[in-house]
C-alpha cells in the first residue's frame, strides 16, 4: 500500500463520492504537476519546430513568402555551397569532439582516482567550472589579445626566435575557431565523465590489481568500459552544441568561415526565412539522428 | 591509483602537470582581458599596456561609448535571469514531483526535455521568431525571449531535480505521513526544507544559463537587447578596450552573484542539516 492510500483510508468513513473525487484528483496529480512544463515546451519548442517544418516548404521570392508545398528551399540547401558548409560543420564537430575527449578523460581520471581527499576533489572540480560561468562570447573575445597579429602568442614566438614574422593564421581561422570551441565546450565533456568515474567502486580496481592486472589493463578493461556512459553523454552535449554553433564561428572566424548554424543566422538576418527553415530542418534531423543513436546505448535517467 | 596510502602512482606527476596546463588554458584568456581592461587611455586592444587606468570603465558607465550600452541590457538580463530562476525552481520542482508518481507519458516528458537540450540553439530562435510572426505576436524579451531561455534552462532544471530526488531519503517523508501529515503539509514542512539547497542550485544554474544565453536570444528578444546580444554587437566593431571593460564587469558581476547565492545555500544547507538531525532525534 502506498502512503497515499493509507491517507485515504484514514478518511474512509466520509461520503463515497468525495472519496472518488479525491482518488481521481490523486490520479490526475502527476499530470497537473507536469502540465506547466509540457505547456511551456509545447509553446516554445514543439510549435516553433513545427512552424519551421511548415515554412520550409513555402515559396519564397524577393522578401515575400507564400504558403505552398515546394521543395525549392531544400534544393538550395542541397546545393554544393551549403553541402560544403554542412561538411565543414561536421568537421568542426569531429575535431572538437576528439580534442575535448582527449582533454576530459585524463582530467576526470586525475580528479577521480589520483586525488584522494573528497574535499580536494570537489574543490578542483569547481575550479574547472568557474570559467564556464562567464559568457561564451566574452570567452571568445578573450582569445583575441592572445592569438592576434600583435598578440601574446606571436610576440612570444618572435621573442624566442622561432618565427621572424607574426603568423596571421592564429586568429580568424579554423585554428582559432576550434581552440575557442574546445575552450567553451570542454566542461560539457569533463562533467559527465567525471560524474561516472567518481562512482566507480574502488574495490573493483583493487580486485583487478590483486588478480595481477597491470595499471594499463585496469584502465582499459575496468575504467574505460565503466566510464563509457559519461563519454556518451559528454559526446551528445559537445557534438550537438558544435553542430548548432554560430557565435564562435562568426567571432573567431572573422567572417571567413562557414557553419550550418551561421548560415542559418545569416539567412534569418536577410529575411530568407523559408531557406533558413529548410537548412534548420536538415540540421535538426542530423542532430536528432546522431543523438538518438547515442541515446540507445545509455540510460540517461540512471545517470542522474 | 587510490589504494596504497603512501605511494603515489607514477601517473600522478604527469597528470598533475596536464591538469595545471588545463587550468591555465581555462583561466588564461579571461585574465588577459581583465588585465587589458585597465589599459591606459592611449592603449589598444593588445599588449603592451600603455599605463594603467580606469578610463575604459568610465567610458562604459558614464561616457558615450562608440558602441554598446551597458545599463539597459544589464537590467534586462538581470530581470530575465531572475524570472527564469523563479520559473525553473517552481516548474522544475512541480515536474520533478510528478516523476515521483509513476505516470503514463513520463517518458514522453523526459525525452521532450532531452530534445529541448540538443536542438540546435539557432533553431529555437528561428522557430519562435517564425511562430510569433505568423501569429501576429510581437517578439519581446519578456515573452518570446523568456520562452526561448526556458527551452534551455527548464530541461536542465528537470534533470537536476530528478537527481535531487534520486538521492532523497524517502523514509523521513513517510514518517511524516505516518504521523498523520497530509500531502501538502508533508511537502512544505518536510520535503521542501530538505531539498531547498538543491533547489537553490537549480535557480542559480537557471540564472547563469539565462544571463549568458546568446544563440537562443538572437531573434527572440525584439527591439531591446540583453547583455549577450549587446556584447555580440560590440564584437563586430570593437576598436578600443571598452569591450574588455564590458567583459570584466559582466564576469565579475556574474561571479559575485553566484558567490552570494552559494553563501545563502550554505546557510540553508546547515539549517536543513539541523532540521534533519532534529527529525532523526525525534
Amino acid at each position: 500500500m502506498t502512503p497515499d492510500q493509507l491517507d485515504d483510508h484514514a478518511n474512509a468513513p466520509s461520503v463515497t463520492h468525495t472519496w472518488r473525487t479525491r482518488s481521481l484528483l490523486h490520479a490526475a496529480r502527476p499530470y497537473l504537476l507536469a502540465s506547466p512544463f509540457v505547456l511551456i515546451l509545447t509553446l516554445f519548442l514543439i510549435l516553433p519546430v513545427m512552424a519551421i517544418v511548415v515554412i520550409s516548404f513555402w515559396r519564397y521570392s524577393s522578401f515575400v513568402m507564400t504558403p505552398d508545398f515546394v521543395w525549392d528551399n531544400y534544393k538550395i540547401v542541397f546545393s554544393e555551397t551549403y553541402l560544403r558548409t554542412f561538411l565543414n560543420t561536421f568537421r568542426y564537430a569531429l575535431i572538437v569532439w576528439c580534442l575535448t575527449l582527449v582533454i576530459a578523460f585524463p582530467i576526470s581520471y586525475f580528479l577521480a582516482f589520483e586525488i584522494r581527499s573528497n574535499r580536494m576533489r570537489t574543490a578542483l572540480f569547481l575550479l574547472c567550472t568557474v570559467p564556464f560561468l562567464t559568457s561564451n562570447l566574452i570567452r571568445n573575445i578573450a582569445w583575441i589579445p592572445f592569438l592576434g597579429r600583435h598578440g601574446l602568442l606571436n610576440s612570444g614566438l618572435l621573442a624566442i626566435g622561432l618565427i621572424t614574422e607574426p603568423i596571421e593564421i592564429f586568429l580568424y581561422s579554423d585554428v582559432s575557431i576550434i581552440l575557442s570551441m574546445v575552450h567553451i565546450y570542454t566542461l560539457f565533456m569533463v562533467a559527465p565523465i567525471f560524474n561516472t568515474m567518481v562512482r566507480i567502486d574502488h574495490n573493483l580496481i583493487e580486485a583487478a590489481r590483486d588478480l595481477g592486472a597491470s595499471q594499463w589493463r585496469i584502465l582499459r578493461e575496468v575504467i574505460m568500459p565503466l566510464s563509457s556512459t559519461g563519454v556518451m553523454i559528454g559526446t551528445i552535449f559537445v557534438v550537438s552544441m558544435v553542430l548548432g554553433d554560430f557565435a564562435t564561428v562568426s567571432i573567431m572566424g572573422g567572417g571567413q568561415r562557414a557553419s550550418a548554424g551561421l548560415a542559418i543566422r545569416k539567412m534569418i538576418a536577410s529575411l530568407q526565412y523559408p531557406t533558413a527553415a529548410a537548412m534548420a530542418v536538415v540540421l535538426l534531423i542530423v542532430t536528432l539522428l546522431f543523438v538518438s543513436v547515442l541515446m540507445s546505448f545509455v540510460d540517461v535517467k540512471k545517470e542522474l | 591509483m587510490i589504494p596504497s596510502k603512501k605511494k603515489r602512482s607514477p601517473l600522478f606527476i604527469p597528470l598533475l602537470i596536464f591538469f595545471t596546463i588545463f587550468i591555465i588554458f581555462l583561466y588564461g584568456p579571461i585574465l588577459t582581458i581583465m588585465i587589458l581592461s585597465f589599459q591606459g587611455e592611449s592603449g589598444g586592444l593588445t599588449f603592451p599596456m600603455r599605463g594603467v587606468s580606469l578610463h575604459w570603465f568610465e567610458t562604459l558607465f558614464f561616457g558615450q561609448p562608440r558602441v554598446g550600452e551597458f545599463r539597459g541590457p544589464f537590467m534586462r538580463s538581470l530581470l530575465l535571469g531572475t524570472g527564469i530562476m523563479t520559473l525553473c525552481v517552481v516548474v522544475g520542482t512541480m515536474v520533478g514531483q510528478a516523476f515521483r508518481y509513476k505516470f503514463k507519458g513520463a517518458n514522453f516528458v523526459f525525452y521532450l526535455a532531452i530534445s529541448s537540450l540538443v536542438v540546435p540553439h539557432i533553431l529555437i530562435s528561428l522557430g519562435i521568431g517564425v511562430l510569433f510572426d505568423q501569429m501576429g505576436w510581437r517578439v519581446r524579451w519578456y515573452t518570446s525571449g523568456l520562452g526561448a531561455h526556458l527551452t534551455w534552462t527548464l530541461p536542465f532544471a528537470l534533470l537536476i531535480v530528478l537527481a535531487i530526488f534520486n538521492r532523497f531519503d524517502k523514509s523521513i517523508e513517510e514518517a511524516a505521513r505516518d504521523l498523520g501529515a497530509g500531502e501538502w503539509v508533508t511537502f512544505r514542512e518536510v520535503v521542501l526544507p530538505l531539498i531547498l539547497p538543491g533547489l537553490i542550485g537549480v535557480g542559480l544554474f537557471g540564472f547563469t544559463m539565462s544571463y549568458d544565453e546568446f544563440a537562443r536570444s538572437a531573434v527572440t528578444m525584439g527591439e531591446f537587447n540583453t547583455l549577450p546580444l549587446e556584447i555580440y554587437g560590440m564584437t563586430s566593431n570593437a576598436t578600443d578596450p571598452t569591450l574588455y571593460a564590458f567583459g570584466t564587469v559582466t564576469t565579475v558581476l556574474s561571479l559575485a552573484m553566484i558567490l552570494s547565492f552559494l553563501v545563502v545555500t550554505k546557510v540553508l544547507q546547515n539549517r536543513a542539516d539541523k532540521r534533519k538531525e532534529k527529525v532523526n532525534a525525534d
